[in-house]
């Protein structure tokens, strides 16, 4: 267990939904639910084998202080966000986003499943354009290739070959964005400050510590 | 009235003048209907067409006439003279509306038409104009049994509209289970908080009326009488017996909590922190705003809501049904908790939770404050240290093992009648198919054995029940009529409702009560049809005492006299003619409806020879469902069979069966009833009359059988006011099936 997770479980004793209420992003609304279940319905993951709990009982599983279970779950990381749930829930329950803030709590706290391909894509994304302000293509993607091993990437890069040929060819692609070259924004410190700024704010409106 | 004198309309407007040869209706009417006044017009439903038929009657004196015009249900208005005896031949609905207009069919058409002139030239002669029920009584006072909300609403309703009332309570004090409540549901925006029952202010007026006289303590120890003339004798503890004129009666006696104590599985009994919502209804109420304390005193910190503990069963130990109210009641009571103390834990255990009007918006409201629901079906409540164990399963995560720790556990148990006596258990059952419902009623085993009316009827001392120890009453068509005329049930005696719910019947009920007394008064009839004069009445030397009218009667009009005679309360009688069907010697009758009125018509209309091969055939059809039905196909233009000729009834249940032997002994082929649908989900507006109807023509076929004929040449049908578009159907399918087994071998005798 991580400092984090150990401080928390023992400030909120055995209600869950009220760590979840304070502690994750739109975790309020959880209490509205009314188990109708049309987000589970209307869930385009939930047709195939991705989820383990549907949001529906993920609420429930909160409700019923199923901590562990809920936090470990890859389910919220899951999400498409299509907003079907969203549009669709008779009790305006803003699911999408409730499910991303259980995510962003359960990573906060370290109990987020590692190398979960949605939570390692959206780590590589964020630190890449993070870094100059742009998306440095080249690199984003053979970190997604070799996420599983040398071989592997290799073997998916040759399986994309005549795509990114093509983006070459069209000029979507910049090759040597491989050596750092390519697209930057022009004020790198400034981004940074501003990335900086905003974390405070956030730490401020939360009230706790600035990370990373 | 003096010399009778008969005469004939005959309109020729709407296209029967094109359709039909009126000149031919005329000579029908004249030479075979013998009427001594006919008379043509092509518009008898204007003002110069009733003009005319004025004139006669002033100056003519005309005191009987056919109209032949369009349906009887149709211009009403038009064809109203109070004095006159008024029969109508239905040529626009029951001919041209629904036959094609083809060269063809002109002849068969033409036929048909004649043959209804001829029917109410008949039925016509066989009338008289009804006077009134001369034994009225024109008491005006209303007596409201139960001081309730639904009672105290009533009577407050009542007296508003100008009526003296008589409240009869059983306990000490008014306010019935309203006022043991803390709070009550909202009832205004925003729904959000439980709000003051209301019960000090209705006290209040009800005790600065002085329209309103309140017996506390008392009961009813007699009812005598009729609408407008009952005779109650109150029974007041400490004093003697009081004796009331009154005109009608609500009851309003509510509900019973189920008992707790059939359900040891979910702990109740075994710790005094299991209790049901009254209890906690106690608890707060005690704590009055404050943190709400158990019995022995210890702060409440966690409580779980068990709802339909013991209702909602499939299993037929506890009741089937929902109460309708507890849903609302634990969301309320768990904002109790919230709001007097918000760390408490409260847990709502459900399985669909229903919230009707505006609930809502205070099941969000109790989430908003943090209440848990949880969809989950309660297995088990035990002790455990100074708290409780609920087990239960959890019906999201499909949990079977889930279990909560709770200071204190709410059943929510749901609500029994107290609806007096079942009289169907204590008499035989009249009807087969009965004897299954009286036994399941009775191993309900909530019927209070206590009469709460205690009325002198011959059919039993309280209001007939319809499901489950509720009072009778269709809940979409006439939700506050009981079995017992003048005398309506309101609120949750009648169904489970909450206050809102018997607030607004207790109003209709009071309504409903004066309507009736007002009817009563002037000799009228009251729902279904509403102000009919006329009133049965039976030839006693001809009665054989068989009782089959007295046990009949569906709303107990009929009592026995010393001599076992039938004695009519005719403002008791809602004018259905069932007695009038039982009737094996056929002695009772009503002035404009009898066995006469139906039977002339029935001879009336003539049956070609067999060697013609055009059958006949009848439809007796019940005025509320299945003639309106044929009245909505006519006017779609839904064509049917020309052989058909349409007789309509007050009810099935005033079909006598002579009407079936002598249609088919004067050479009828087939005879189509057509009723409302019985039972449990019954439609007839008579409750029973269609069932007593089908009983005793399932009897019919063994006289079919002695005449040598053929089952078939009798049809019972079920027929509702929206099958327009099926009823043809069936009519022109049963016409092919009666040309499909032969004519019948009676013609022309």
């Amino acid at each position: 267990m991580s400092n984090a997770n150990q401080a928390m479980a023992a400030r909120y004793k055995n209600n869950f939904l009220k760590e979840i209420e304070e502690q994750a992003e739109m975790g309020e609304w959880v209490k509205m639910c009314m188990q109708c279940g049309v987000c589970s319905g209307s869930c385009p993951t939930h047709f195939h084998p991705g989820w383990e709990h549907p949001p529906q009982e993920i609420f429930m599983m909160i409700r019923a202080g199923k901590r562990e279970e809920v936090l470990t779950s890859p389910s919220m990381w899951m999400c498409t966000s299509c907003y079907n749930c969203y549009v669709r829930c008779p009790r305006k329950l803003p699911i999408t986003h409730i499910m991303h803030g259980i995510a962003e709590y359960a990573y906060r706290l370290g109990l987020a499943p590692k190398m979960q391909p949605t939570l390692h894509l959206s780590q590589t994304f964020w630190r890449n354009c993070t870094k100059t302000g742009r998306v440095n293509e080249v690199r984003l993607t053979q970190s997604l290739y070799f996420k599983d091993g040398f071989m592997a990437g290799i073997k998916k890069g040759l399986e994309m070959k005549d795509v990114a040929l093509g983006l070459i060819k069209a000029k979507r692609l910049n090759i040597l964005e491989a050596l750092g070259f390519g697209h930057k924004c022009k004020d790198q410190q400034g981004i940074q400050k501003m990335l900086a700024k905003a974390r405070e704010l956030e730490a401020k409106r939360k009230n706790r510590q600035v990370t990373a | 009235m003096a010399e009778k004198k008969h005469a004939a309309y005959i309109c020729s407007g709407c296209g029967l003048g094109e359709r039909l040869d009126i000149a031919a209706l005329e000579a029908v009417a004249k030479k075979e209907g013998k009427m001594q006044i006919v008379r043509t017009h092509p518009f008898l439903c204007s003002e110069e067409g009733v003009a005319m038929i004025r004139a006669d009657i002033d100056n003519e004196g005309v005191t009987h006439a056919a109209i032949c015009a369009c349906s009887r249900r149709a211009k009403t208005d038009a064809f109203n003279f109070p004095t006159t005896a008024i029969a109508r031949g239905n040529l626009r609905e029951g001919v041209i509306w629904v036959r094609p207009d083809t060269e063809e069919a002109r002849e068969t058409t033409q036929e048909m038409a004649e043959d209804y002139v001829r029917m109410a030239c008949a039925e016509v002669k066989a009338m008289t104009q009804p006077a009134g029920n001369p034994n009225t009584g024109t008491n005006k006072t209303l007596l409201v049994v139960g001081g309730g909300i639904s009672g105290m609403t009533a009577a407050l309703e009542a007296s508003k509209a100008g009526y003296k009332v008589v409240l009869v309570e059983k306990t000490g004090q008014l306010g019935g289970w309203a006022a043991r409540l803390h709070r009550r549901v909202p009832t205004r925006e925003p729904f959000k908080s439980p709000e003051d029952t209301g019960v000090a202010d209705l006290v209040a007026q009800i005790e600065a009326d002085p329209n309103i006289k309140v017996y506390l303590n008392a009961t009813i120890a007699k009812t005598a009488g009729a609408p407008g003339r009952f005779k109650v004798d109150i029974a007041v503890e400490s004093g003697p017996t009081v004796t009331a004129d009154i005109g009608a009666i609500v009851q309003a006696t509510g509900f019973s909590l189920y008992d707790a104590n059939k359900l040891p599985h979910l702990g109740y009994g075994k710790s005094p922190h299991v209790v049901d919502q009254a209890g906690l209804e106690a608890l707060a109420k005690a704590a009055n705003g404050g943190v709400i304390k158990r019995a022995d005193g210890k702060e409440v910190k966690s409580v779980v809501f068990v709802q339909c503990a013991g209702q909602r069963d499939a299993s037929g130990e506890h009741l089937p049904y929902c109460s309708g109210y507890c849903c609302n009641t634990s969301i309320k009571q768990a904002i109790y908790l919230k709001d007097a103390n918000p760390d408490v834990d409260t847990v709502v255990l459900f399985t669909d939770l229903r919230t009707p009007g505006n609930g809502e918006d205070f099941y969000r409201a109790a989430q908003n404050r943090g209440v848990i629901f949880s969809k989950g079906v309660v297995s088990e409540v035990v002790p455990s240290g100074d708290g409780l164990t609920v087990k239960f399963h959890d019906l999201i995560l499909d949990d079977k093992n889930a279990q909560i720790v709770a200071d204190l556990v709410v059943l929510a148990t749901g609500v029994v009648p107290n609806s007096g006596v079942n009289i169907e258990a204590l008499t035989a059952p009249q009807v087969e198919g009965q004897e299954a419902q009286v036994s399941e009623a009775s191993q309900l085993g909530e019927v209070k054995p206590v009469s709460i009316l205690n009325l002198t009827y011959r059919q039993g001392p309280d209001i007939p029940q319809l499901k489950w120890g509720f009072t009778d009453s269709h809940f979409i068509c006439f939700p506050y009529e009981t079995r017992r005329t003048a005398i309506y049930t309101a609120g949750p005696v009648r169904r489970p409702m909450d206050i809102a719910q018997a607030i607004e019947d207790a109003t209709g009920a009071a309504m409903k009560a004066i309507q009736a007394m007002e009817n009563a008064g002037l000799g009228r009839a009251a729902h279904p049809r509403s102000g009919d004069l006329s009133f049965p009445t039976a030839r006693l030397e001809g009665c054989t005492q068989c009782k089959r009218c007295t046990v009949e009667c569906p709303f107990g009009a009929i009592d026995e006299d010393e001599k076992r005679f039938p004695l009519f309360n005719e403002s008791r009688c809602r004018r259905c003619g069932t007695c009038m069907g039982a009737c094996p010697v056929r002695v009772i009758s009503f002035e404009n409806y009898s066995i006469n009125t139906v039977g002339a018509q029935i001879k009336a209309v003539n049956i070609p020879d067999e060697f013609e091969n055009k059958p006949r055939i009848l439809i007796l059809a019940c005025e509320n469902d299945a003639y309106p039905a044929l009245d909505m196909a006519a006017l779609n233009r839904n064509c049917y069979s020309a052989y058909v000729r349409a007789i309509p009834v007050r009810c099935l249940g005033s079909v006598n069966t002579i009407w079936i032997t002598d249609a088919l002994n004067s050479g009828f082929d087939g005879v189509m009833l057509m009723g409302c649908k019985h039972g449990e989900e019954y439609q007839c507006h008579f409750v029973k009359g269609s069932e007593l109807g089908r009983y005793r023509m399932s009897k019919v076929y063994d006289t079919l059988k002695g005449m040598n004929l053929e089952p078939e040449r009798v049809l019972d049908l079920e027929v509702a006011i929206t099958d327009l578009h099926t009823l043809p159907k069936k009519i022109d399918e049963y016409t092919a099936k009666i040309m499909e087994i032969g004519l019948s071998p009676f013609k022309g005798f």
